[in-house]
């Protein structure tokens, strides 16, 4: 490997990399605003100024410039540190000296880096110039005075989301960042660049002027809003969730969030459940907790054991489901479930219902086929993977399903199962790491256990998993449902399944664990819903437990990977609400099965014993050679031809903590309307 | 310059006559699949031939047949001053320079004539006919001062000439381009005043010279 100096000491570095990186291995820090990892370089800021030799006699911005064998390169003499003043002079030119209003004081890059780079004082005194406002939607506050054009958002639009609405116009001291005429950003990675602006530019509108990075607890957690366990750090401030923002976590999220998991949050505060509720003549009252068991606890002794059955919600970390699944099979109730939705997965190897070849492997795969599935809805920020790995020129996409806009080009298959049916007979493909991407819009019909059988046989002849390489890749919507299946929260012997039970006349007393998104209206059951909001299940409920959402309980979450995380409480539940797994056991005392758990610790315990897959934190099984016989996957039925939709039919509606934001009512208003006038 | 923007009355919408149509596929044509946006300053400019400005429908249309984002084309429409963002006078454009050489030389004098004549600049006359603008060095220097009125450059202008231009312009004429004061190109006004001596064009001043180094056989001949 070649070697460079930087400030007198000689650093390897590997070939491509630039002057700035090789500097970085060194440990020097370079002030820089406009270079970022993940998007193209631009080098029009010129922070990263340094001297470089041998080279032209003055300084060399260092994120565009290529390293060399035995290039000297100088960060801390009087140039480098004359130009940094210059340029920091430079910019501040035009930039308003707003700090102590603006939203970004206390965590912007200009302000750190003028403290750190810059001179005492300007030397400029002619007038400043001022830019107008922009609008880019519901989500992105702009002060564009503030701007600096690093460009960093017209990059990151363009190139990580795939939608190029964001552009700089004019020229000179005249250029402005806008969207085509004012528009709203269209894409579901939109408020990233909120997090990419260096300066105050762009901001969080629902944010504004809420709260300063210095009064919030951060809580480093994992997001529930889809399947990928994206990381996130929670920002509270008292019992307040104040915003949700991204840690790196290279594996599954790079440093991107959804729109969803990030301005979600005032969802959190409104609709909830803080105190236990009865139905009485029609009506829900407020009753205390003991009046509240003591119901529950009757009716489910009333009951026979057939006539008892409880469901898994999307939402749940993997503590509260266990505790039900475990107070329920002690009972010995059948009737278990975690799949709302029907999808028909969970009775093969945990390989089958697994993102096998990790988030990651995505970035390896060369042929993906994606059935069923709308990725950008489903899992913006995968899609974004797809989008990089497909820009690359090395993936070749196929789209079995809704004809959608997903961001890059592909193939298109066909509608429905029949299209898969011509991969059946034909030979292994020549690529070399092939993958599918199953969406549960193929798995959660009536036919789906057909549809799987299909697939998999489809995925043998195709060689879609061979020898050090696994790319069977269920994509899931639910945050939940790995957790569920791994414990094997699915109907018992002869247990009905989410949809039988919620049929009429199915079942006398129905325990829904956060269930929202399934058809309560035909149930004639005693609904007994423990959750957060007042959404669909507390609507139809007849006894309603308060429960704790995401940020206020510690919990396991396992991704569409198979990847175990663990989230962190940021805030208390709200009023008398508890965390889902006390409630649990404090239940299962008043039906005399006492949960084996006095603490989360102990349940933790249980956990990892009965399914020694979630004591692996932070690991995906991606990695171990696959024991997957794709052959055996579903059961024989008759396929239907109806074609294949995502089940997400409004992205920013998912779940009942999204249907209780104003923020993503808004979202969801703006994007019907622009669906609306397309049609 | 100023801060450019879109004008505020747009056309509903924006389609190339045949002709134009025909140019703006050959302009395609010159580039590779899947290149086609290199053509993008051509094909807004042939909108700008068409038009006389490039209207807003207009960039919707370049960029849907080029393949490419319209904030692209907006980025471009916005970048190039040669781009003109609202309706300008249908007879004539004027270009007036007004940078250094051609301040010196009295372009002042030629804005007070537009304004007394067109009114204020950026802004077409009331009958819609004229419009001027101020822009930097157009490269004519050395026939100071100057304008480019539509496509042509007008030069050696005084407030004289130029209103006869504009006067010869507004009456539907095209007035032959070039200096106002007879010169041709940028030779010397009035005729060559050095290199006069036509002793210098005949050969009767050669005489022979000593190269050095050279051969003697050379030398000889």
């Amino acid at each position: 490997m070649p070697i460079a100096k930087v400030n007198g000491v000689d650093v390897e570095f590997e070939n491509g990399m630039t002057v700035l990186q090789v500097a970085e291995l060194a440990g020097e820090e370079i002030p820089r605003f406009c270079y970022h990892e993940r998007l193209s370089i631009a080098g029009n800021c010129r922070m990263c100024l340094v001297e470089v030799k041998p080279g032209p006699p003055k300084p060399q911005a260092s994120c565009a410039l290529p390293a060399a064998e035995g290039q000297e390169i100088i960060t801390n003499s009087p140039m480098v540190k004359k130009a940094r003043e210059g340029v920091m002079e430079f910019l501040l030119i035009n930039h308003p000296l707003d700090c102590p209003i603006c939203d970004q004081g206390g965590e912007c890059d200009l302000q750190d880096q003028s403290i750190g780079y810059g001179r005492d004082a300007t030397r400029y005194d002619e007038n400043k110039r001022a830019v107008e406002e922009k609008y880019m939607g519901p989500l992105i506050k702009t002060v564009m005075t503030r701007c600096i054009q690093c460009t960093r958002c017209v990059r990151f639009i363009t190139e990580v989301a795939g939608v190029s609405e964001i552009g700089l116009i004019s020229r000179g001291e005249d250029v402005e960042i806008t969207t085509y005429l004012d528009s709203a950003v269209m894409s579901e990675l939109s408020a990233n660049v909120i997090d990419l602006c260096p300066v105050g530019a762009l901001t969080s509108k629902p944010y504004a002027f809420n709260a300063r990075p210095w009064e919030l607890t951060k809580t480093e957690s994992v997001d529930v809003m889809d399947a990928l366990g994206s990381a996130i750090r929670i920002d509270a401030r008292g019992p307040a969730v104040l915003r949700v923002l991204p840690r790196t976590n290279d594996a599954v999220n790079e440093e991107w969030i959804s729109d969803k998991t990030r301005y979600a949050c005032d969802g959190l505060s409104r609709q909830r459940l803080d105190r236990p509720m009865i139905r009485v003549k029609g009506k829900l009252q407020p009753a205390s907790w003991s009046e509240a068991f003591a119901l529950v606890a009757a009716r489910i002794m009333a009951a026979k054991l057939e006539r008892i059955g409880a469901i898994a919600g999307d939402l749940q970390d993997a503590e509260s489901m266990k505790a039900t699944l475990d107070l329920f099979r002690s009972l010995g109730v059948a009737n278990l479930d975690c799949r709302q939705d029907g999808v028909k997965l969970g009775a093969g190897p945990r390989e089958s219902w697994l993102f096998n070849s990790t988030l990651a492997g995505i970035d390896e795969a060369d042929a993906l086929m994606i059935i069923g599935a709308n990725p950008r809805l489903e899992a913006p920020v995968l899609n974004a993977r797809i989008r990089r790995r497909w820009l690359s020129g090395k993936l070749l996409v196929g789209v079995i399903g809704e004809r959608a806009d997903l961001g890059y080009d592909y193939n298109y298959l066909g509608a429905g199962p029949d299209a898969i049916g011509q991969f059946v007979k034909q030979g292994a493909i020549s690529k070399q790491k092939p993958a599918f991407l199953i969406g549960q819009g193929a798995l959660g019909r009536d036919d789906g256990a057909a549809v799987l059988k299909l697939i998999g046989e489809a995925a043998k002849a195709l060689g879609v998993v061979r020898e050090g390489w696994n790319g069977w890749n269920v994509l899931h919507t639910a945050a939940a449902r790995v957790g569920g299946l791994d414990m094997g929260f699915i109907p018992g012997q002869d247990g009905l399944c989410a949809r039988d039970m919620t049929a009429k006349g199915a079942l006398d007393v129905l325990f829904l664990l956060g269930v929202d998104e399934l058809d309560l209206g035909k149930t004639d059951a005693f609904v007994v819903y423990l959750g957060t909001h007042g959404d669909a299940g507390a609507h139809r409920a007849d006894v309603i437990l308060p429960g704790a959402d995401y940020t206020e309980k510690p919990g396991l979450y396992v991704n569409t990977e198979g990847r175990v995380q663990r989230g962190e409480r940021a805030v208390f539940p709200k009023g008398e609400a508890k965390e889902d797994w006390t409630i649990l056991r404090a239940l299962s005392e008043h039906l005399g099965a006492k949960l084996p758990y006095d603490t989360l610790d102990q349940l933790r315990g249980k956990l990892f014993a009965d399914h020694p897959t979630f004591g692996q934190i932070d690991f995906a099984p991606g990695s171990i050679p696959a024991a997957l016989d794709l052959a055996k996957l579903g059961a024989k039925g008759k396929v239907g031809d109806a074609p294949f939709a995502s089940p997400i039919k409004a992205f920013h509606l998912t779940n009942p903590i999204a249907r209780a934001s104003v923020t993503m009512a808004e979202c969801a208003a703006l994007t019907a309307g622009l669906k609306h006038a397309a049609e | 310059m100023s801060v450019r923007r879109l004008a505020k009355d747009q056309p509903a919408s924006f389609a190339f006559s045949a002709e134009a149509l025909e140019q703006a596929q050959w302009w395609m044509a010159k580039f590779p699949q899947g290149r086609a946006q290199s053509a993008v300053i051509p094909l807004l400019w042939l909108v700008q031939k068409q038009e006389g400005w490039v209207p807003e429908p207009a960039l919707r249309v370049v960029a849907e047949m080029l393949g490419m984002p319209v904030i692209r084309a907006l980025e471009i429409a916005t970048f190039y001053t040669m781009f003109q963002l609202s309706p300008v006078g249908t007879v004539a454009h004027v270009q007036l320079c007004g940078t250094t050489p051609c301040m010196l030389r009295g372009a002042n004098a030629l804005k007070t004539v537009l304004e007394a004549r067109v009114g204020h600049r950026d802004h077409p006359s009331p009958d819609g006919r004229l419009s001027w603008e101020e822009v930097e060095c157009l490269g004519a220097c050395a026939n100071a001062p100057m304008a480019a009125i539509n496509d042509y450059y007008y030069e050696d202008l005084t407030p004289e000439s130029l209103g006869g231009l504009l006067d010869d312009f507004a009456a539907g004429n095209a007035p032959p381009p070039g200096s106002s004061i007879g010169r041709t190109g940028c030779a010397p006004e009035g005729g060559p005043l050095s290199l006069t001596d036509l002793a210098l064009y005949d050969c009767s001043r050669a005489k022979a010279i000593k190269l050095p180094n050279a051969p003697e056989k050379v030398l000889a001949s």
